[in-house]
């Protein structure tokens, strides 16, 4: 009997929402998270729907403001930040390392369960009292202390998501310490695991930064302590570098799971053994550490003194290199590799060419002279959409579409996915290319109007978010279909051979009949099938 | 999967006894030393006590002195982190 | 045969595990107080003159008392662990009740110290803090959250040390070794083996989770440890 058959303690709806068996929180996440993206790319598209022409028509510019706070609280705290480690890290970490459960599933279950309190205390923040904040997901001083929207109760909510993700943290590295099966030694771990690990030290040592951030502006706000106010000797600039502190460190949560996954798909779609295991397994070690050192890139023109910004500008630099360490190692695995573009493989070459944009646009972000051109401009929306959902947002798409066979038992029409990702494709680059050029002209960011010359770049980004928004709902229907109508498939439909796919699609409850012995390392192949 | 982790003598209650002693000796020098006008230096002086009678505390009440070198590389990497956000911070805030 | 029970039944509790989830949350409360500590850090070098000068405000005294008070509590919790270790369960309670009343008498203390602060019209956004220079200021709006959201932990580990006492208190199930039964009753022998082992894995967990909440607990000391010469002692 599967995992989605198992009848445990409770019947029905209860058996899923007091679940502590990992698959099904993994699942449970699954729902929440991209019920959350959805909603999140709608808010997209009707901001892009304001932007077609200049001045205030359509909503306000009060709404404006705090549409596109929500859009970049939902993105970030509820999809991307939980995005992978939530739904694939919780249903494959204890398969990929041959155990029955996570070390603390009861713990596992209370991180779903604050994942679900903070999702409503935001809804709660957008629909009550003085509306939804309206200061950017970043929530800069003074304005989020004298704006009298909804920021305190915002706030509260992204407090409480934090303590699901220090949660999943806490687990995973327990987990992985603790639980391997017999003859798995690190350097026999997969690469998913791996990064899950990487990430899951960022969770446990950067959220906590993020949540005194996120006591201090409710503090301030509730008992006014002056902390960042100039009159009293506060420095709202310390305000920037703890929210940065977190929110750096943050986008290396986001990233290393995809990357991660990539590691996964790239072998079983090129039939070899990846280049550079070890190489890849340090990168995501280096990333994570380097990840801490270059915050205050996000703050070139503060006021920072001159010496920081020399500084945090070469330590930016330092960041790409393990980047790019993996990203040299998925295409030298390529490399007279037996090659078939099933759809994951598809999304990972994706991700690798979107990432890369990402990565390399972001040097003009990370040089100090030209950062100060392009601060607050589109150029850097662009950039970190290419990074966050080119990146993130893609290595998720693979993820879902490599692991849904396992998770549900079931194949997808993978001519509807095609057609998905086209649309996809050239929407993604149709809006946010062009916002880099037009960010790179001038066109600042979070404005809701905009001088005539901008115009046609904003008519062609708003036409990109139609075909990105269609190509997006098109792809996640394609999952819905295959719920209801989607071939049977079985325990190894990609010929992968990491441990996941020793165990039937979809997995039982105890996920191993008996627990595996591994002797050899995860993507061991001969004759061009998983040893 | 081991049960209790390597010590099979409990440790002896008389050090725990002798380490609060410390304790208490280490809070009457920082209480002393704060009298002495050493003006820039005691902050240091006040840290460094502190640190002394943190790390008593982590190493014996909390048994890391007893614990697999995992448990020490952790912290180690906790305190390193939260070691390297004071440095980087004040590299801006020394220099404005 | 007996053994093939035993081993079938409950799970050994991976103790080390347990810990490595514990120091991580530890590790947590580190960064979140670290944070703070920056702040302080970063407004202390700006405003050396006036946080030497409110500092001169807190009561050494109470400060340093309430210091000894969460020492010996470190003290007495580590005992506690100590007797539970050799099943003394007696002593062990005896000496987290002990730990349980230090803390209360701590945040005794804290609340006459901020009685006393608040009367004279010092708290976050006062009047009277308005008058006085913003590096008095700062030191006041630091020393309220910081002790705040340390006396909140504090708190927090007192209920959690409660829960700890309950499941000190409580036995476990009594056992019977299968030679003490007749030789009808020993038919359900497997069950009555079983129970035994599982008597003395309950004894681990419980001792399991008396050293994470220690560690909690001896956490919270650690912070006041830094708290204490930072904002009592500022020469």
């Amino acid at each position: 009997m599967n995992y989605l058959e198992h009848q445990g303690r409770y019947k029905g709806i209860a058996g899923w929402i007091f679940s502590t068996d990992h698959k099904r929180i993994g699942i449970l996440y699954l729902i929440s998270i991209m019920t959350f993206f959805s909603v999140g790319v709608l808010i997209g598209v009707v901001m892009r729907l304001k932007m077609l022409w200049p001045g205030e028509h359509l909503y306000s510019a009060q709404a404006y403001n705090a549409f596109f706070t929500v859009h970049g609280v939902i993105q970030i705290f509820l999809f991307i930040i939980p995005g992978i480690p939530a739904v694939f890290g919780n249903f494959l970490l204890p398969l990929q390392i041959g155990a029955k459960d996570v070390a603390f599933p009861r713990l596992n279950l209370l991180s779903w369960w604050f994942y679900v309190a903070g999702a409503l205390l935001a809804l709660t923040a957008l629909f009550s009292g003085n509306g939804p904040p309206d200061t950017g997901w970043s929530f800069y001083v003074p304005y989020s202390l004298r704006t009298n929207t909804n920021v305190t109760l915002a706030v509260f909510a992204a407090f409480i998501l934090g303590f699901s993700s220090i949660l999943t943290g806490l687990n995973f590295i327990t987990t992985i310490h603790r639980m391997r099966c017999p003859g798995m030694g690190w350097f026999r771990m997969p690469l998913f695991t791996w990064s899950l690990y990487a990430t899951a030290w960022i969770q446990i040592l950067a959220t906590p930064i993020l949540g005194i951030t996120l006591l201090l502006i409710m503090a301030e706000r509730i008992l006014n302590l002056g902390l960042f106010d100039p009159a009293r000797g506060g420095d709202p600039l310390l305000y920037q570098h703890l929210f940065w502190i977190y929110s750096h460190p943050a986008v290396y949560i986001m990233i290393l799971p995809a990357m991660g996954v990539i590691s996964e798909v790239i072998p079983t779609f090129t039939r070899k053994n990846i280049y550079g295991y070890k190489a890849i397994a340090f990168s995501s070690l280096a990333i994570a550490f380097v990840g801490y050192l270059v915050w205050a890139h996000h703050m070139f023109t503060s006021g920072m003194s001159d010496f920081a910004r020399a500084l945090f500008s070469l330590l930016t630099f330092l960041v790409a290199i393990p980047s790019a360490v993996k990203t040299f190692n998925w295409i030298a695995t390529m490399y007279k590799g037996s090659i078939k573009i099933e759809p994951p493989m598809l999304f990972a070459m994706t991700f690798i060419f979107l990432f890369a944009i990402g990565g390399l646009t972001g040097l003009l972000n990370g040089a100090l002279a030209t950062d100060i051109n392009v601060h607050e401009t589109y150029y850097v929306v662009g950039h970190f959409h290419y990074t966050m959902f080119g990146g993130t947002g893609v290595g998720l798409f693979a993820a879902l579409l490599y692991w849904f066979p396992k998770m549900t038992g079931r194949m997808y029409n993978k001519r509807l996915i095609v057609t998905s990702w086209v649309l996809f494709f050239v929407g993604f680059n149709l809006l946010y290319f062009t916002m880099m050029v037009m960010g790179w002209l001038g066109m600042p960011r979070r404005y809701y109007s905009y001088l005539p010359q901008y115009h046609i770049y904003h008519v062609v980004a708003t036409v990109g978010s139609w075909l990105l928004a269609g190509g997006i709902f098109l792809f996640l229907g394609t999952f819905l279909l295959a719920l209801k109508k989607g071939a049977k498939a079985d325990a190894n439909p990609w010929g992968a051979a990491t441990l996941e796919w020793k165990t039937p699609s979809p997995p039982p409850h105890e996920n191993f009949d008996e627990i595996p012995t591994v002797t050899h390392g995860p993507y061991h192949y001969e004759g061009g099938h998983p040893a | 999967m081991n049960a209790i982790p390597a010590k099979h003598q409990p440790i002896p209650l008389s050090s725990y006894v002798l380490i609060w002693l410390g304790l208490l000796m280490l809070t009457a020098l920082t209480v002393t030393t704060a009298s002495l006008h050493l003006g820039g230096w005691s902050v240091f002086a006040a840290i460094a006590i502190a640190t002394v009678k943190g790390t008593l505390v982590l190493l014996y009440f909390m048994h890391l002195k007893y614990e697999d070198r995992v448990f020490k590389v952790m912290l180690f990497l906790a305190l390193l982190t939260l070691t390297v956000i004071m440095v980087l911070t004040f590299c801006d805030v020394l220099f404005r | 045969m007996s053994n093939a029970a035993v081993t079938t039944h409950e799970q050994q509790p991976d103790a080390t595990g347990s810990k490595i989830g514990m120091w991580l949350f530890l590790f947590t409360e580190l960064l979140l107080f670290g944070g703070m500590f920056l702040l302080y850090a970063v407004y202390r070098a700006k405003n050396a003159g006036d946080f030497h000068y409110a500092s001169l405000n807190l009561d050494l005294v109470t400060g340093a008392i309430n210091t000894v008070i969460l020492l010996t509590s470190s003290l007495t919790m580590v005992l506690s662990i100590g007797m539970l270790e050799r099943r003394d369960r007696k002593r062990s309670l005896y000496f987290l009740f002990a730990t349980i009343v230090l803390g209360l008498v701590f945040l005794v203390n804290k609340y006459f110290e901020w009685s006393h602060k608040i009367h004279h019209g010092i708290y976050p956004g006062s009047i009277e803090l308005t008058g006085r220079t913003s590096g008095e200021n700062l030191f006041y709006a630091l020393y309220f959250l910081m002790t705040g959201l340390h006396g909140l932990h504090v708190i927090a580990g007192l209920i959690v040390l409660g829960f700890m006492a309950k499941m000190v208190a409580t036995p476990a199930r009594q056992s019977v070794p299968v030679s003490a039964l007749t030789p009808d009753a020993r038919v359900g022998a497997t069950t009555v083996l079983v129970e035994y082992a599982e008597h003395d894995t309950l004894d681990q967990r419980k001792l399991i989770r008396l050293e994470n909440a220690g560690l909690y607990w001896h956490l919270v000391d650690v912070i006041w440890i830094f708290l204490f010469p930072l904002y009592y002692l500022i020469s």
